[in-house]
């Protein structure tokens, strides 16, 4: 057992975890910060995508040791304290981006990623940047549209229905 | 209350508000006190007979409680195939025994033959590589043609392959062979419906919690139908009587039909807890998952359409093989027949069909219903052949298809198949597809893509499809071991507040918005003020669940049931307060009033009035106010589309790129059309997947090839364009209460056939004689075919 301790929605946790613990079960089954999804096992479908020091990460891809130290962010603490949901969660629910909602924490926490580094991308630009994470019910058309719209761009021409 | 919340109206999910917080409660993320793991030592041959299994160095290991094999499940009843089909010749189908855990001998890569539960799930895993089992390997039998036509049997019981040889309608047989016999024009087709792998994105996970102190049960389950499940292990596998096993399906991350079905993981979970005196979890993994769940489709079809000298069809006949894989899964015998057989009269006045399924074990996965199971099958079929024939009589596969579509003045119409048509029109779908698809832009594009050296395909489609599954009294007469009515109890509460517990069950349709929309209407009420209670056995009255376009069909008409009830009984209560006769209470915008004067009272007054009886005519109407309905439909629903997408293919590598994608459905009535469209959007992205991208590949030695999203090509962002849908032209349905027709499954079975006529158009365009190419449609095999026209 190593000891591992972080910053997670900016409050300070520890734990006593295994040297092949990944993050993801570190966060689901020791802190139970189940927002966090397993879909894969081939680290392909982006369920799991968490913020590592403000990085997207696959957090099935890493050990919880190697996160020692750093600031993590899940989506658990995307909305303000009062509930309120942030810009890309509420377009995600007034556009009809999620269904089932298994992918949609790691949808969201790319779409995060994605419009930090690139806060106005085209339609073309949020497709490929979705190429990690799968969503099998939406055919992503709201979900692209949701993205457009979180990035403050005109999605009156994307087809509603 | 307004209405703004009603009927039609595109609220906004309140359920997303859980699932984007990351509050949403899936079944892996349910952790009991005392909870241990359960994990599988799964076949890693495709057939094989177990010599024995050593259990002994894995029962040593760390932190291990128990292990099971097959042979503790002797005793225990198998897992049951929901319908029992006869052959042509009246036979009854072969129904093997489906153990828990394999017995004797395994028969696909992923059938597992024993189970360990440890501590937790490292200790689980680490136990099963220890167990020393010795399974003989002999050959697989993969192919469906080959498995018919061998003496390797995936039974040996049984002695055949072949499960059943179905004919229907055996009656239209003769004059369907004689109508192609004498035909002016007949055209044939073979082709492959393509195997897929459902893939919900939750894995399966099964928890299960035994309580000594008076022998009862809890199961958490991913399931999008848990009386289903309950019934299943109680009436066929375990025995557990159902008072003493309570099912719950808590958030459900996606099925797609393949968490319909009640599998051997749930039923060994269960045995454990018991055994063990501690809750039991077992979560899959992706690789299990692709192992494990029911796969889909996997049809190899011949069909032939004959037309006479103007287009007029004169009949539709297919022969089909149908892979049900190794063991019977709950749905996979209804599947290849009914839900598909009787749609082969597809939108059209053919006068004759036959169709004949046989039914082949193999060596492979289960086979089951996946997103519109059968009817994609059968749509594929026609609208593929009915293309082709446009093509050799040189008239526009437009004007093929309306020349013999059904005619809005012709219902109820009787399909050549068997099916009583309620309501349609397609032409009108056709219509406001070339408008919304802009048909008439589309030489425009294609000069523009050939300009730039590629070729432009459209391709069209109309499908039909029977939902709202189903009447039961068919279904009896069918083969179904159960009926397929749905139950919705409305509870009006105290205070005003509403719980609706309905049978079906949401695993991302929206149910927890969209049924308080029906109910607010009814009420006029504050639709905030209703809540769905879905998914748990204990709280909700016996429904079957949610698949096949059923849920507003069928649950939601017992919901509308039950709210008349809930009425006709306030209005008792509110003519008693209002001194009024009942034939005078009016029930309008959520008040009872006399009519004729200014007299009311709230329906919140009355609910409080009807659980704090005082001055309660108490001889006359009981307290409460709580009512239950069944439903029972009267005949399946039938949605309808006209589909069209454009396509942009490359001739120098094969690649086909989807430019543009129109769906126009018939709906019926629409509840919310904001889910409607998203559940159109996702049934598209599957069926664009099965026509382009996915393919589930077993090599000759039945090793499943395509096991992870390394291999199997989910269809991703940058795969898939946007759609244009449109639902204005709905007939309403003429015999459920909402006048609603289904909507889950229409974009999975209209989109296939609509983007292989295209990928073929543009090859035609390009001067090649391709008539047919299978699925999925990658740029080696376009590539290949152009190669060799
Ligand atoms: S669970 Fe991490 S990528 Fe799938
Ligand atoms: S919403 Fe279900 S997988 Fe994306």
């Amino acid at each position: 057992m190593t000891k591992v301790t972080m910053t997670i929605n900016g409050k300070s946790v520890a734990g006593d975890v295994e040297g092949n613990t990944l993050l993801a079960s570190f966060l689901r089954d020791d802190l139970h910060l189940t927002g966090t999804h397993i879909g894969c096992d081939t680290s392909q479908c982006g369920a799991c995508v968490v913020h590592v020091d403000g990085r997207a990460v696959k957090s099935c891809t890493m050990f919880a040791t190697e996160a020692n130290g750093a600031e993590v962010a899940t989506i658990e603490g995307q909305a303000a304290a009062d509930g309120t949901l942030n810009v890309i969660q509420q377009a995600f629910q007034d556009h009809h981006g999620l269904q089932c909602g298994f992918c949609t924490p790691g949808m969201v926490m790319s779409t995060a990623a994605l419009l930090k580094d690139n806060p106005k991308p085209t339609v073309t630009e949020v497709r490929t940047y979705l190429e990690g994470n799968i969503c099998r019910c939406t055919g992503y058309h709201n979900i692209v549209k949701a993205i457009m719209a979180a990035s403050g761009q005109d999605v009156s021409a994307i087809a509603a229905e | 209350m307004p209405k703004d919340g009603g009927i039609g109206a595109a609220t906004l999910r309140r359920e997303d508000v859980r699932f984007l917080t990351g509050a949403g409660q899936y079944c892996d993320d349910i952790k009991v006190f005392g909870q241990a793991s359960a994990m599988f030592a799964r076949s890693n041959v495709a057939n094989g007979v177990i010599k024995s299994i050593d259990t002994t160095a894995a029962a040593a290991m760390p932190g291990v409680l128990a292990i099971f094999t097959g042979e503790d499940f002797v005793e225990v009843g198998g897992n049951p195939a929901g319908w029992l089909i006869n052959s042509r010749d009246g036979t009854p189908m072969h129904e093997p025994k489906r153990p828990v855990l394999a017995h004797g001998k395994v028969r696909h890569v992923g059938d597992a033959y024993a189970a360990v539960i440890a501590e937790t799930p490292e200790q689980a895993k680490n136990a099963i590589e220890a167990i020393e089992a010795d399974i003989e390997e002999l050959p697989a039998v993969v192919n469906m043609k080959d498995a018919l036509s061998g003496s390797n049997y995936v039974h040996d019981e049984i002695g055949t392959n072949q499960c059943f040889d179905w004919g229907w309608i055996e009656d239209n047989r003769d004059a369907t062979d004689a109508a192609i016999k004498g035909a002016h024009h007949v055209t044939t087709l073979e082709l492959v419906n393509n195997r897929l792998v459902p893939n919900a994105m939750e894995p399966r996970c099964s928890m299960a919690q035994y309580n000594r102190a008076n022998d009862e049960y809890i199961l958490h389950t991913t399931s999008q139908n848990p009386h289903l499940t309950r019934l299943l292990i109680s009436a066929f596998v375990l025995g557990i009587p159902e008072n003493k096993l309570t099912v719950i399906a808590p958030d459900v991350g996606g099925g797609f039909g393949s968490k319909i079905y009640h599998y051997g993981e749930e039923a060994l979970v269960l045995a454990a807890a018991k055994k063990l005196n501690r809750p039991v979890k077992w979560t899959a993994d992706r690789s299990e998952a692709f192992l494990t769940d029911a796969h889909g489709r996997d049809h190899v079809t011949k069909i032939e359409l004959a037309m006479d000298a103007e287009g007029n069809f004169l009949a539709f006949r297919t022969e089909t093989l149908a892979n049900v894989g190794a063991y019977l899964s709950n749905f996979s015998t209804a599947t290849p027949t009914f839900l598909h057989g009787t749609l082969m009269a597809g939108n059209y006045t053919v006068p004759n069909v036959y169709v004949n399924v046989k039914t082949v074990f193999t060596n492979t996965a289960p086979v089951d219903a996946y997103r519109g199971a059968g009817r994609p099958e059968a749509t594929y079929s026609l609208e593929r052949v009915i293309d082709m024939a446009a093509r050799e009589i040189r008239m526009d596969p437009v004007e093929l298809r309306r020349k013999n579509f059904i005619k809005p003045d012709q219902y109820p119409f009787a399909s050549a198949a068997g099916l009583e048509y309620d309501s349609g029109n397609y032409d009108a779908l056709m219509d406001k597809m070339e408008v919304v698809a802009d048909k008439k832009g589309f030489e425009a594009r294609r000069a523009e893509s050939e300009s730039k050296g590629l070729l432009r395909g459209f391709g069209v489609n109309a499908y039909i499809e029977a939902c709202g599954i189903a009447p039961s009294n068919l279904v009896g007469i069918l083969g179904s071991r159960v009926g397929l009515y749905d139950a919705a109890t409305v509870r009006v509460n105290a205070t005003g507040s509403l719980s609706v517990m309905v049978g079906a069950h949401s695993h991302g349709q929206g149910h927890e918005t969209a049924f308080p929309q029906v109910v607010a209407e009814m009420l006029g009420i504050d639709p905030m003020s209703i809540d769905i209670v879905h998914g748990d056995t204990s709280k909700i009255p016996f429904g079957m669940g949610t698949y096949g376009s059923r849920s507003l069909a069928v649950c939601g008409s017992a919901v509308v049931r039950a709210t008349e009830k809930i009425i006709n009984k306030a209005k008792k209560i509110a003519a008693h307060m209002l001194e009024a006769s009942e034939g005078d209470i009016a029930f309008n915008d959520g008040a009872f009033s006399v009519a004729g004067t200014d007299k009311s009272v709230s329906f919140g007054e009355v609910a409080f009035k009807a659980y704090v009886p005082h001055e309660f005519p108490l001889e006359d109407i009981e307290p409460g106010l709580e009512e239950t309905a069944f439903y029972d439909p009267a005949n399946f629903t039938y949605p309808s589309g006209a589909y069209c997408c454009e396509v942009e293919l490359d001739p120098e590598t094969g690649k086909v790129r989807v430019d543009r994608f129109a769906a126009v459905d018939d709906f019926g009535n629409i509840v919310n059309p904001m889910i409607v469209t998203g559940q159109v959007h996702g049934g598209l992205g599957q069926g664009i997947g099965q026509a382009m991208l996915e393919n589930t590949t077993y090599d000759e030695n039945g090793q499943l090839l395509s096991a992870s999203y390394m291999d199997y090509t989910m269809p991703r962002a940058d795969d898939l364009p946007f759609y244009t849908v449109d639902h204005s032209q709905g007939t309403p349905c003429t015999h459920n209460p909402l006048g609603v027709k289904g909507c889950g499954e229409a974009g999975a079975i209209g989109s296939p056939p609509t983007i292989v006529n295209a990928v073929i158009d543009a090859m035609q365009s390009g001067g090649k004689n391709v008539t047919h190419i299978d699925m999925p449609v990658t740029p080696h095999r376009v590539w290949s075919a152009m190669q060799n026209a």
